[in-house]
Formats: structure tokens, C-alpha cells, sequence
């Protein structure tokens, strides 16, 4: 932002102090984030910045914890990448078909009750996850489905479908049901006229609050803590228990992955964003 | 009025037509809503009232010790009880004894008071050995407290059904012997001390997240979208982030030989062998928190800032106002919503917040979900756990509450 040129001095202080401010909070939020990175090659056991790694010399780097994040005979992260794998994909269809199903109710101006009902199905998100963890714990553990896929799944459903909800809500906040209405005088029945038209409209808004869905799941360790057994053990709950031993390479690397994965999701999340404000663009 | 109706084509009355169509479109409109409702209600709204019963629940004694409490109701707490008491409290021991399962109330009655655990192994050891009839007498053969009334008086008082003593524990409060609330021993209140804290790390977190997301989302709402559209990645990316990644980045930056000692080593501000702990204490969790849920308030301030036009501030200025009296007078009312929404959101989350805390706050930096965690998972004091976890459910639902007239819970934005 450049400034006019007749802009006083004391001004022109205040808004260089101004963006300095900014850059260094900008530089906050995203440079802890990229300590990880290198630190996944360090060649050494330790985890800072070795003599050699600041030096650039190749021999301060290595591949050796991605391979034992790979190969390692004792690490777990195979059996927690496909169990996280399986629960945040199972997770991820149930939360988004419960969610759009009901943001289409809720969008529809005949619903009774609609700000309690809002309310009540965000909650999930708003509620400590302890307490849902402790709550879902007794439930599960009393209807013997503690330490099993499906009780985390089920958990997972709750947790992700406020987002669904809430992304497909604002999608259909847009929308023209006009066209709707023109399908069925064109003699279209409703579930074709939801396939056909309503669907392919707000799929932006029901992918973009899918990938919001996966990443609760394939993120959440509050609680898995309290449902998993050995056998579910995820990608979060190995951190968390390696965190909590010491810091090792290994994590900087499974981290570094991590980091690659949700750089990924955004890209995706924000192309959607996009699409689906052309989309709504045109219907206006 | 005429008396004349409109009819629909079919010979229904228009009025009626339209109230069954309203009916119709009303019902199609719940039904769609209903199997997610259904699916809240029972696996998440019913284990929360679930969870409220279990803070309250107190029957494991009575059930344990039914005969005893039949007899003991009869008893005015006066002088010692009569025969029955005994001899309903030696057949629920006996039964106890056979069955092994004496160990849970001998936590439950030390709790009441302290000096049972001890009374009853012995009498249960010795139990087997007892005449029949005259129990009374045996009993304060056996050990000599069951001859005081204080401690029946202790057991007396357990007999409800439901107690809200793990509530009073939560603030440091207790029953005495008298079933007055009185407050508990100075060196062990600990739990006014952790409320403090949970709701002074969320009251401070919540304050730098503004300081520091304020200059950025006007930075980021008033820049050329090509540049602004960079700049938010940085927001978004931590926001997409697993917490745990996080989480252990500020594990690495924070720890004694990590980057940000080593800088203020070489700044001169502590020598080398005295560093200073960064981790482990209510500072990591300050700082590694406040990042964690910057995002949350960048988000919905950039998105009433987008919608302030800039021509306000230019207007503001044609009529004298220097920059900072236009900002003040003009801008900042008008971010107010913003503000609150964000300010809001950021408490809720981070008062409840139990991972972060748990990695980098060590003893001094944790907070009351870690307390419950505790609780859940190594004292195994399920009901406290509960009674913890009700009482900071009712905190967060009030502030949203509160978020939900000020912002309106479908006005959160999303990325």
C-alpha cells in the first residue's frame, strides 16, 4: 500500500509501524509451522538446528526418519495412518449426509423452532471437547461400543456435522428456488429435482464442509483418548503419545506430512470457496 | 365480512387449502431435520444428561449396605443405635466379605470421614469369627469407633441417594460432621486456584488474540484481493493444521535448547547455562494458545471489516476528523459485532481447551479440562469428573448464549 505523496511524516511513521505490526504477526502465525520442516531432515538425534544444517551442508540432512516413520520395526504409524484413515472417511460420509440433510430443513423457511434447533445441532462445536469426550465415554462404555471403529465413527458424526451444517446452510443461503420450483412445473419429482438441480448447486458448499468433517475426524484426540483401545489407535493419539515421551524426529516428520496434507486441504477448500461464489453469482 | 369463501379448485376453502400446504411443507421441512436431531438427542445430548447424573449419583453405598440403611433410618442420631443397625450392618459385611467387593465403600465412607477405611478392614477381617445375636456388643468388641456415634452419624449421613458433594468440591467446599457447608482446610484449596486460572488464561488469550488479529484483518480487508488472498493463507493454513502439529512446533520453539532461547541467548538477555523456561509453565501455554486460536478471531473480524466501505473513512476525513478521531468515531463502532463474535468465540474454545495445555503447560499451566482428565483417566473419581465437567457445561453454554442473541449461532463464519 503505497502512500500519497503529500501524506505528512508523523502519518507516514504510524502506518510503517502499522504494517510492521502486521508482518510480524502474520509472521507468528505462520513461521512456527516451518521450524518443523527442516528439522524432519536433520540427520542428528536431537532436535534443534545442528552446526551443519545451518551451514547447508547435505551431510547435516537426511531421509532417515521418514524411513523410520515408514520402515521402523517398533512405530505404529502404519496401523494409526489406516485406522485414522478408515475413521475419518467413514466419519466424513455419515457427518455429510446427516448434515445437508438437515441444513436443507433448516434453510427451508416452513421449519418451526429454528434457532433452537441451530443451536442445538452446533453445539458439538461450541461444547469442550473433555466434556463430549467424558459424556460419549459412559455412553459408549455402557452400550459396549468403547474401544471399537464404530463407537469413534459415531463420535466423529457428531463432532463433524456442525461444520457440514453450517457450510451448507450458508451455501443455500444464496440459493433461488425458483429453479427448484421450475423443475417440478417442468414435472420433475422432488429426489430428482434434489439430484438434478439443488445438489449440483450447493456441492461446493457440501464438499467444502466434507473436508472441514475429515479433518475434525482425522485431527480429534480428545476423544479417542478416552474410546480407543491398542487396536484404534490414530495418527493424532501416537503423536500425542510421543509428545508426551520426548520429541523425536520421527513426529517432526509425521508432522511434516501433516503440514503437506492440510496445505493440500486448503488449496482444494479455497478453489471450492471460489466456485461456489461464481456459482451463486450466477443465480443472483 | 362476506360470508362467501374462496375455493381452490378441488372445492376446499383457499384458507384451508393454504394451512394444509403450510402443514405439509412444514412436516417435509422437520422430517429432513429429524434424523440428525434424532442422532444429536441420543448419542450426545442423552450422554450429557447422562453424565449430570453421574456428578449427582451417590447409591453405590446404599446399595451396598441395604439392611444397615433400612435400620439406620429409625435412628434419631442421638445415643448409640439399637440392635438392628448392627445386625442389618453384619449381614451386609458378611455378604460384602463373601463376595469381596467391600473395597468401593471404604473409599466412599473415608471420604464421610477419615478413620473407616481402617475400621472397616479390620471388622471385615474379623467378621467371620461373630456369634450369632448380641451384634452391637461385637461390633465394639472389634474395634471401639463403632462404639462412637460420630462415625455412625458418618454413615447415617451417606445414606442419600443423591448427593451434591462433588459439586461443593469443586469449590473447595465441604459437608462437616454436622452436614454444614463449611470451606475446606487453606493448604487444600485447589480448585478456586484452578477456576482462576482457566478463566485468566482464556480472559488473556482472548485479549492478545485482538491486540493481534485487530491491524491484521483491517490489513487484510482494505489490501488488493491478490495480495490479501496471499496473506490469508497464512491464517488459514495454521487453521487447517492439526492442533498436535501445532502444538509440537511450539514444543520445539519453546524448549531450553530450542531457537527462541538460543535467540535470547544471543541477545545477551540470560546467559547461556541459566535459560529461561519457556515450556512447561502458564507462559508456553499463553503463548502457544494465543497462536493456536488466532484464527478463530481473524475470521470473523475480516468479515464484517469487508463489509465497512472505505468511502466512511474518506467521508469522515473531508469533514476534519483526523485519522484517529475517524477511526475511533467511524471504524471501530461499526467493527463492534466483529469483535464481539470473535471475542466470544476465542473464550469458549479456550477456556475448555485441554490438549495444548496438557503438552506445554505443565503443573502451573494447566487447566480444569486437564483436571478432568485427571480425574476420568488416573483417580478414576468418575463422579467428580462429572461434576467438574457440568459446572464448566453450564459456564460455556451461558457465554453461548450470549454469542447466540449478540451474533446469531448461524452468522459463524467458516474460512
Amino acid at each position: 500500500m503505497a502512500l500519497p505523496n503529500h501524506t505528512p511524516l508523523n502519518y507516514r511513521i504510524w502506518h510503517y509501524m502499522y504494517l510492521t505490526f502486521c508482518g510480524l504477526v502474520f509472521f507468528f502465525l505462520i513461521a512456527p509451522l516451518f521450524v518443523i520442516l527442516p528439522l524432519s531432515f536433520n540427520a542428528e538425534q536431537y532436535i534443534h538446528f545442528s552446526a551443519k544444517m545451518l551451514a547447508l551442508d547435505p551431510e547435516g540432512f537426511s531421509l532417515r526418519w521418514y524411513e523410520d516413520m515408514i520402515y521402523g520395526t517398533k512405530n505404529p504409524w502404519g496401523l494409526a495412518t489406516k485406522n485414522s484413515l478408515i475413521i475419518a472417511f467413514f466419519a466424513t460420509i455419515g457427518s455429510t449426509i446427516l448434515g445437508t440433510v438437515a441444513a436443507l430443513g433448516l434453510s427451508s423457511r416452513h421449519m418451526p423452532y429454528k434457532a433452537a434447533f441451530m443451536a442445538l445441532l452446533i453445539s458439538p462445536m461450541i461444547v469442550p471437547l473433555i466434556i463430549s469426550g467424558t459424556a460419549i465415554f459412559f455412553f459408549m462404555a455402557k452400550v459396549g461400543l468403547a474401544a471399537t471403529h464404530t463407537g469413534i465413527v459415531l463420535s466423529h458424526i457428531i463432532l463433524g456435522t456442525p461444520f457440514v451444517v453450517i457450510t451448507v446452510t450458508a451455501t443455500l443461503s444464496g440459493f433461488d428456488h425458483s429453479v427448484t420450483r421450475a423443475a417440478a412445473s417442468l414435472g420433475s419429482n422432488p429426489v430428482n429435482t434434489f439430484m438434478k438441480i439443488t445438489l449440483p448447486l450447493i456441492m461446493p458448499g457440501v464438499i467444502s464442509g466434507a473436508l472441514f468433517a475429515f479433518v475434525t475426524s482425522f485431527d480429534e484426540v480428545v476423544v479417542v483418548l478416552f474410546l480407543a483401545g491398542l487396536e484404534n489407535t490414530t495418527i493424532p493419539i501416537q503423536m500425542w503419545v510421543g509428545l508426551r515421551e520426548q520429541l523425536s524426529p520421527t513426529i517432526m516428520a509425521v508432522a511434516t506430512c501433516l503440514i503437506v496434507m492440510s496445505t493440500l486441504i486448503l488449496v482444494s477448500a479455497e478453489l471450492l470457496r471460489r466456485r461456489s461464489e461464481r456459482l451463486r453469482g450466477i443465480n443472483r | 365480512m362476506s360470508k362467501e369463501q374462496i375455493l381452490s379448485s378441488d372445492g376446499i376453502p383457499l384458507e384451508q387449502s393454504l394451512k394444509k400446504a403450510e402443514r405439509k411443507n412444514k412436516l417435509k421441512a422437520v422430517l429432513l431435520v429429524a434424523p440428525l436431531f434424532l442422532f444429536i438427542l441420543i448419542i450426545y445430548v442423552f450422554p450429557i444428561g447422562d453424565m449430570l447424573f453421574r456428578s449427582v449419583d451417590d447409591r453405590m453405598i446404599t446399595k451396598m449396605l441395604p439392611k444397615t440403611f433400612i435400620a439406620i433410618e429409625n435412628w434419631d442420631g442421638q445415643d448409640l443405635p439399637d440392635e438392628p443397625v448392627y445386625k442389618g450392618l453384619y449381614e451386609d459385611l458378611k455378604f460384602l466379605k463373601e463376595n469381596k467387593t467391600y473395597g468401593k465403600i471404604i473409599a466412599r465412607l473415608n471420604y464421610e470421614k477419615s478413620g473407616f477405611s481402617s475400621l472397616i478392614k479390620k471388622t471385615v477381617r474379623k467378621i467371620s469369627k461373630f456369634d450369632e445375636g448380641n451384634y452391637k456388643e461385637q461390633f465394639i468388641e472389634v474395634h471401639k469407633r463403632w462404639g462412637q456415634s460420630e462415625y455412625l452419624i458418618a454413615l447415617k449421613n451417606a445414606a442419600p441417594n443423591w448427593s451434591y458433594a462433588k459439586y461443593l468440591k469443586g469449590v473447595d467446599m465441604k459437608f462437616d460432621q454436622d452436614r454444614n457447608i463449611v470451606l475446606v482446610e487453606e493448604d487444600r484449596r485447589i480448585y478456586k486456584i484452578l477456576w482462576m486460572r482457566t478463566l485468566n488464561v482464556a480472559f488473556w488469550v482472548t485479549i492478545f488474540c485482538f491486540i493481534l488479529a485487530y491491524p491484521i484483518s483491517h490489513l487484510l480487508a482494505t489490501l488488493p484481493m491478490k495480495y490479501s488472498n496471499l496473506l490469508m493463507i497464512c491464517v488459514l493454513l495454521p487453521f487447517w493444521t492439526s492442533l498436535l502439529v501445532r502444538t509440537s512446533s511450539w514444543m520445539v520453539l519453546l524448549q531450553q535448547q530450542g531457537p527462541i532461547n538460543d535467540l535470547i541467548v544471543w541477545l545477551g538477555l540470560a546467559a547461556d547455562d541459566s535459560r529461561p523456561e519457556l515450556m512447561y509453565n502458564v507462559i508456553g501455554t499463553f503463548v502457544a494458545m494465543t497462536q493456536i486460536l488466532l484464527p478463530f478471531m481473524v475470521l470473523p473480524l475480516y468479515s464484517v471489516m469487508k463489509t465497512i466501505s472505505p468511502s466512511l473513512m474518506r467521508a469522515g476525513k473531508s469533514l476534519g476528523g483526523t485519522p484517529l478521531v475517524s477511526f475511533l468515531k467511524i471504524y471501530f463502532p461499526l467493527t463492534i459485532p466483529g469483535i464481539g463474535a470473535g471475542c466470544l468465540l476465542v473464550f469458549i474454545l479456550a477456556i475448555g481447551y485441554y490438549i495444548t495445555p496438557a503438552l506445554v503447560g505443565g503443573a502451573s499451566g494447566s487447566l480444569i479440562s486437564n483436571t478432568i482428565a485427571y480425574h476420568m483417566k488416573s483417580s478414576l473419581d468418575w463422579a467428580f469428573a462429572s461434576a467438574l465437567g457440568t459446572m464448566l457445561l453450564v459456564g460455556v453454554l451461558a457465554i453461548y448464549w450470549v454469542y447466540n442473541k449478540l451474533v446469531g449461532i448461524d452468522n459463524i463464519k467458516l474460512g
